[in-house]
């Protein structure tokens, strides 16, 4: 039934129909020692597992308020102006960046989130580069952007240039429209760092999508894996998550990561800074991290876990899947973004002119 | 009669909460976007205020005066279709029966009980290559494919290919003059429906004929509604951003999607307000014309 309305909601679009939560929410800041038993959540669409709300309310009697979001631009948005009275939420790496630079996070006390042991210790989840030592924020789940295709149509594309670079399937290729990631893959399949800080390679990158485009069939807003679900093309650019949700649907239809490495993202858990409910938070994001509600989570919404303890008792068919688990080498060649800054005019601009081209 | 106005008591009550209204939601919104619009992206997409006019001269930079100047260009067709089909529509709603008139009328406004999102999302199901119109083609296709093998030339129109209808310009103007049809059909519906049809019993009277008649009289006492439907049409598909990011290809970014990418990704909401006032002193200018041209008609007629 998401296919109608649901694909405008990017990426976690797993289950269909999660309803959508208006809350009320709670202005009031009281001590923490005398804090209320409320916590309000903010987080992506279909994005948590089926009974961890129930399991937390029951385990400490704080009343969770839930509340969703479609993006990044979304959260920032909402809370560039001030804390409207959230106290958890789920930003990516890059938007993790901007909003420490900003003070719009909430440094985590490590002393009340015993958990943090369950976490993988490989560095990118355990000292990632957006957010050392994990001083504002836990992970939570991670993924790959891709090359969705269709079996019979297209062998297993092992490049981006198949998607980038080549008019063998023109007319059957459609790219994400997000500017940093299809300017980042084009960039990565140039060689370069997809968050390259160099006029010279971000235009090489642009040239390289303007010389592509009569190839390319749309920038899908969020619904590639629907564009290749009706046949309308054989090749997407796509999170992972979306494609595996409609291979389910369609043995047809697979997922592969070309060689030159690509996007690996991570959304994590933080406090934003303003929470009304600071102590609750600090629990609630001990309780993501037990690893039998980690366990629940990642087998109910089918992303990748941070949460080493409860990956190894994962089940055998989504621990071997590589498009949940992509194989290391994958991952080594694979990079996170990053907020580019004073450079971010400069993708806008080039890839203004790759759609005006 | 006591003119209401002298009654102090009763025009305060009257006029201040509209007059609240519009200062709070839309002249105080409106002017801190315009304070944006001179304001600077900070290194990390905050809006800093400042008075700079760079913002105004980056919008004039080729690419986005190419696709400014192509948004005009798409929602002038739209308009040149949707007064081409509204016209006779409006017509044909006005000069029907009464028994039936409301019933047509209520099949143009119907639409608008359904989200738009959704009407668009079914276009897609309709244009689609695996969609209805293709489906129907093929049926069609292989229904005289049958009879030519009758006939004893069984190859003679070659294999089906699906039309490519959907993910290019076509396609969003298709969804733009469906999306904005009941805007002109609705005020020319109001126009036709008050005008006087003893003019056009006249016309036809006196000997002129039925297309004499309607483009020397039907079409001019329906002016001042033509021109209200075609800006109201004009203005709704300039500022469209659903339509081309949802049925447009590669090449139908519009000036809606550039100010969308402004306030979401590229987090640079003083460009993005920039351009936001570029549209509307767009939209004012054609409002302008209107007004002036409303001015010579008074003048012609008295």
């Amino acid at each position: 039934m998401n296919r109608f309305i649901g694909s405008r909601f990017p990426r976690r679009n797993f289950l269909a129909g999660a309803g959508i939560a208006a809350i009320g929410v709670s202005f009031s800041r009281k001590a923490w020692s005398e804090e209320e038993k409320k916590l309000n959540v903010y987080n992506w669409d279909t994005y948590i597992g089926e009974t961890t709300l129930q399991t937390f309310t029951d385990k400490t009697g704080i009343e969770v308020q839930y509340d969703l979001y479609a993006n990044n631009e979304e959260l920032f948005a909402k809370l560039k102006a001030g804390n409207p009275g959230y106290d958890v939420i789920f930003p990516s790496d890059y938007m993790i960046e901007t909003m420490i630079a900003l003070n719009m996070l909430e440094p985590v006390d490590h002393a009340k989130i015993p958990n943090l042991v369950n976490i993988n210790p490989a560095k990118p989840f355990s000292d990632p580069t957006y957010n050392p030592g994990l001083k504002y924020g836990v992970p939570y789940m991670w993924g790959t952007v891709g090359i969705g295709y269709r079996k019979s149509k297209v062998p297993e594309p092992t490049s981006w240039g198949v998607l980038l670079d080549s008019s063998e399937y023109a007319g059957r290729i459609a790219l994400l429209a997000d500017a940093r990631m299809v300017m980042g893959l084009a960039l990565k399949y140039l060689g370069y760092s997809m968050n390259s800080k160099s006029e010279a390679e971000i235009n090489q990158a642009r040239d390289l999508l303007i010389k592509q485009k009569p190839n390319i069939k749309a920038f899908a807003p969020d619904n590639g894996q629907d564009l290749l679900l009706s046949g309308e093309v054989d090749l997407v650019m796509e999170w992972n998550g979306d494609i595996i949700s409609v291979e389910e649907e369609d043995d047809d239809i697979a997922y592969a990561v070309p060689k030159e490495g690509t996007n690996v993202w991570t959304d994590n858990v933080c406090i934003p800074v303003g929470a009304p409910h600071p102590e609750n938070a600090h629990a609630f994001l001990n309780h993501l991290l037990d690893k039998d509600v980690a366990l629940e989570i990642a087998t109910t919404i089918h992303y990748a876990t941070s949460n080493k303890a409860a990956q190894a008792e994962l089940p055998a068919e989504l621990l071997n899947d590589p498009a949940i688990y992509p194989p290391e080498e994958v991952i080594a060649n694979s990079e996170s973004l990053t907020d580019v800054g004073d450079f971010t005019p400069v993708y806008d601009k080039a890839w203004t002119e790759v759609q005006a081209a | 009669m006591e003119d209401w106005r002298k009654n102090k008591l009763v025009f305060w009550i009257l006029y201040l909460p509209p007059t609240a209204w519009l200062v709070l939601f839309f002249t105080i919104p409106l002017a801190i976007v315009w304070v944006y619009s001179f304001g600077e992206r900070g290194p990390l997409g905050q809006t800093e205020i400042a008075i700079s006019f760079a913002n105004y001269i980056r919008s004039m930079e080729w690419t986005n005066l190419y696709i400014i100047l192509k948004s005009i260009w798409i929602a002038t067709v739209t308009t040149a279709i949707c007064l081409l089909i509204g016209f006779p529509l409006a017509m044909g709603i006005a000069f029907a029966s009464a028994r039936y008139r409301n019933v047509l009328l209520l099949l143009v406004i119907l639409p608008f009980w359904t989200n738009l999102l959704v009407r668009t999302y079914a276009w897609i199901a309709i244009l689609r290559t695996n969609g209805h119109v293709n489906w129907f083609l093929e049926w069609v296709h292989g229904l005289l494919a049958g009879v030519f093998g009758l006939l004893g030339m069984p190859d003679v129109l070659g294999t089906f290919e699906p039309l490519q209808l959907l993910y290019n310009q076509k396609a969003v103007i298709i969804g733009l003059v469906y999306v904005n049809l009941p805007f002109v059909v609705l005020p020319l519906y109001a126009t036709l429906e008050k005008l006087d049809k003893s003019f056009l019993e006249a016309s036809l009277d006196l000997g002129a004929g039925q297309w004499r008649t309607l483009f020397s009289v039907t079409a001019p006492l329906a002016w001042p509604g033509i021109v209200t439907a075609a800006m109201l049409c004009f203005i709704l598909s300039l500022g469209t951003y659903l339509t081309p990011d949802l049925l447009g290809g590669p090449d139908s970014v519009m000036i809606g999607n550039l100010i969308a990418q402004q306030f979401g990704p590229s987090r640079d909401w003083p460009f993005g307000s920039a351009l936001s006032f570029l549209l509307m002193y767009v939209t004012f200018i054609l409002l302008w014309i209107r007004a002036f041209a409303a001015r010579g008609e008074k003048g012609k007629l008295h």
